[in-house]
């Protein structure tokens, strides 16, 4: 373990601030104006109806998009264009809403993948197996072991995961994210398409890597009961707005929120 | 009666009459079909990174063939010119990169095929700006490449290995070898299987798209210019030489797009295949075999294995 350093944050403390971020696409508005923090530690719900820019919100936060306003702020650096790799390499790891996996590689490739920002040692001694080289890649083997024990994905480490079925996909995709061991994780829908047992699988998966990892997480999700039962707070969009901020029992008796979700009279 | 005998039954008396030139046959087939894989070899690498035809391979390879012979033309020991060839060959990887891949990020695959044609016609005309359109001699002699052959006396003849060859087949050995290890047990070599499969999980992971098509840019230039070396040294160096990279397709198409040793396989049966019919089938339908019978191979391999002997079997989900 290394000592706390002055960067690092403490729990409950604001890890990631957007600040009236605004995105939009030619003349479609996709994000209007939008603010809100997440805190070290805690599981952060984005819910909202289709077309909320809810899935647009995760890509600015982990740089596939850039705002043309706003900026975020990140463990107290604030950064208006952030790339991709340089989101990866800050800590910030995510899954995708249609499943984004190596789909020729094996699950435990895949899941080799996200160590790729860990992994130093020079390309001549990789290609050799010797030395530094070989320790670190059987350290690294390791750790995603660990990873592919925890997600009980054992018997399917070998398998490309083009073949798998969808939902132990979403479970690969995961342990791939985990493999980063990032700051903060971002889920793009976990649960969609899933069966109940899946979701109660997957939920439990998420409750784990929050309470015993410590990992900060931020989740679009569909299903009203799993928000409700794994966020801390919980954000709602509808039309690139926010409407709502708060615990998931304040954001239930919003009536803007129930007009947003129940459509209201005229 | 007598066509069928010709066809089936003749050519094989005759392999069994003359072993030794039979042998002759599969080792000219064996040499051509490694160079054939070397070239393969350097449209595959970029098609598992990008997933994009380079239908520039073949003029990188001359590209990289007259910059070396051009260098050491103006007075440059040839080493220092190797050296400074692989220098030129990253600068060009770095600039395709910047000027082509870059900006056309998350376009369609077509779109960046057809770049791969712009490329071409702009090397070509840079190539002839610079070193001028007439045929060159490859600097064998100054890079130590041997010459002559070893006579191996057999079969109640004789077989001619010629030193060159048996060059080309050692280092064509030793950089697939090379290659091979590099896709499957290095960082950068998952990083590289990871681009191909998908852009924006890579870019999730924090893999870097921009240094992984350099560097496989750089590596396809690398064996380019390996390959401009001994086909250079096997006739001239000359804008001509880009057509053979088109025999490159046929070895694709039987070894898989996706797949280093299929390239090789592929690579070998094709040049086999192509010296035996000619040699032993071409006489019965007038010369010229050679110059088609990759494709008709190629063709037998669509109909009944379009994802060829080892590339990735195609399972979409519906």
């Amino acid at each position: 373990m290394r000592a706390p350093s002055e960067k690092d944050v403490a729990a409950g403390d604001v890890l990631l601030a957007v600040e009236d971020v605004s995105l939009s696409f030619g003349g479609i508005k996709a994000i209007r104006d939008v603010s809100f923090d997440i805190r070290k530690g805690e599981i952060r719900a984005i819910i909202g109806p289709n077309g909320a820019g809810k899935t647009s919100m995760l890509n600015v936060i982990n740089g596939f998009y850039t705002p043309q306003q706003g900026r975020i702020r990140f463990k107290g650096k604030t950064r208006s264009k952030m790339r991709p790799y340089d989101a990866a390499r800050g800590g910030i790891a995510r899954t995708f809403q249609n499943v984004a996996l190596f789909r020729g590689m094996t699950a435990l490739d895949n899941i080799m993948a996200g160590r790729t920002l860990k992994m130093h040692r020079g390309l001549f001694w990789q290609m050799l197996r010797f030395g530094p080289a070989l320790r670190e890649e059987v350290e690294h083997r390791r750790a995603v072991e660990e990873i592919i024990d925890f997600l009980h994905i054992e018997h399917i480490r070998k398998t490309p995961v083009g073949r798998l079925p969808y939902g132990l996909q979403k479970r690969v995709e995961l342990g791939r994210a985990l493999a980063m061991e990032p700051d903060l994780l971002l889920l793009d829908e976990p649960m969609a398409g899933m069966n109940l047992e899946e979701k109660e699988d997957m939920s439990r998966f998420v409750l784990d890597v929050n309470q015993h990892f410590g990992t900060t997480i931020a989740l679009i999700e569909h299903d009203m009961g799993v928000v409700m039962d794994l966020s801390d707070r919980v954000v709602v969009l509808e039309y690139g707005r926010k409407i709502a901020d708060g615990t998931p029992d304040e954001v239930k008796k919003d009536q803007g929120v129930i007009d947003a979700y129940l459509g209201v009279a005229h | 009666m007598d066509i069928l005998y010709k066809i089936l039954i003749d050519p094989f008396l005759q392999m069994g009459q003359a072993p030794d030139l039979f042998v002759q046959t599969l080792w000219e087939g064996l040499v051509a079909g490694v160079l054939y894989s070397l070239i393969a070899l350097g449209f595959v690498l970029i098609f598992k990174a990008s997933g994009v035809f380079n239908f520039a391979q073949g003029i990188m390879m001359v590209f990289a063939a007259l910059t070396l012979v051009g260098l050491h033309a103006k007075g440059v020991p040839a080493f220092l010119a190797l050296a400074l060839t692989v220098v030129v060959m990253l600068v060009l990887a770095i600039g395709i990169e910047r000027l082509v891949l870059r900006p056309l990020v998350n376009q369609p695959d077509i779109i960046l095929f057809m770049a791969t044609f712009g490329l071409t016609y702009f090397l070509i005309g840079l190539g002839e700006v610079i070193f001028g359109g007439e045929p060159k001699t490859m600097i064998t002699d100054a890079l130590y490449l041997p010459r002559g052959s070893y006579e191996w006396k057999a079969f109640g003849g004789f077989v001619a290995f010629q030193k060159i060859d048996i060059a080309a087949v050692i280092i064509a050995s030793v950089m697939v070898a090379g290659l091979a290890v590099f896709f499957q047990k290095t960082r950068i070599g998952r990083a590289l299987r990871a681009v191909a499969d998908s852009h924006k999980a890579a870019l999730s992971v924090g893999i870097s798209l921009e240094q992984i098509w350099v560097i496989v840019w750089f590596t396809a230039g690398i064996v380019a210019l390996a390959t401009g070396i001994m086909w250079g040294a096997r006739s001239d160096v000359s804008f001509a030489l880009q057509i053979l990279a088109l025999k490159a397709l046929p070895v694709l198409i039987l070894g898989g797009f996706t797949s280093i040793p299929g390239a090789i396989v592929g690579g070998v049966i094709i040049g086999v295949g192509e010296k035996v019919g000619e040699f032993y089938w071409g006489p019965l339908l007038g010369s010229g075999i050679e110059s088609w019978l990759a494709y008709v191979i190629a063709l037998v391999f669509l109909l009944f294995r379009p994802q060829g002997l080892f590339g990735e079997r195609i399972i979409e989900r519906i």
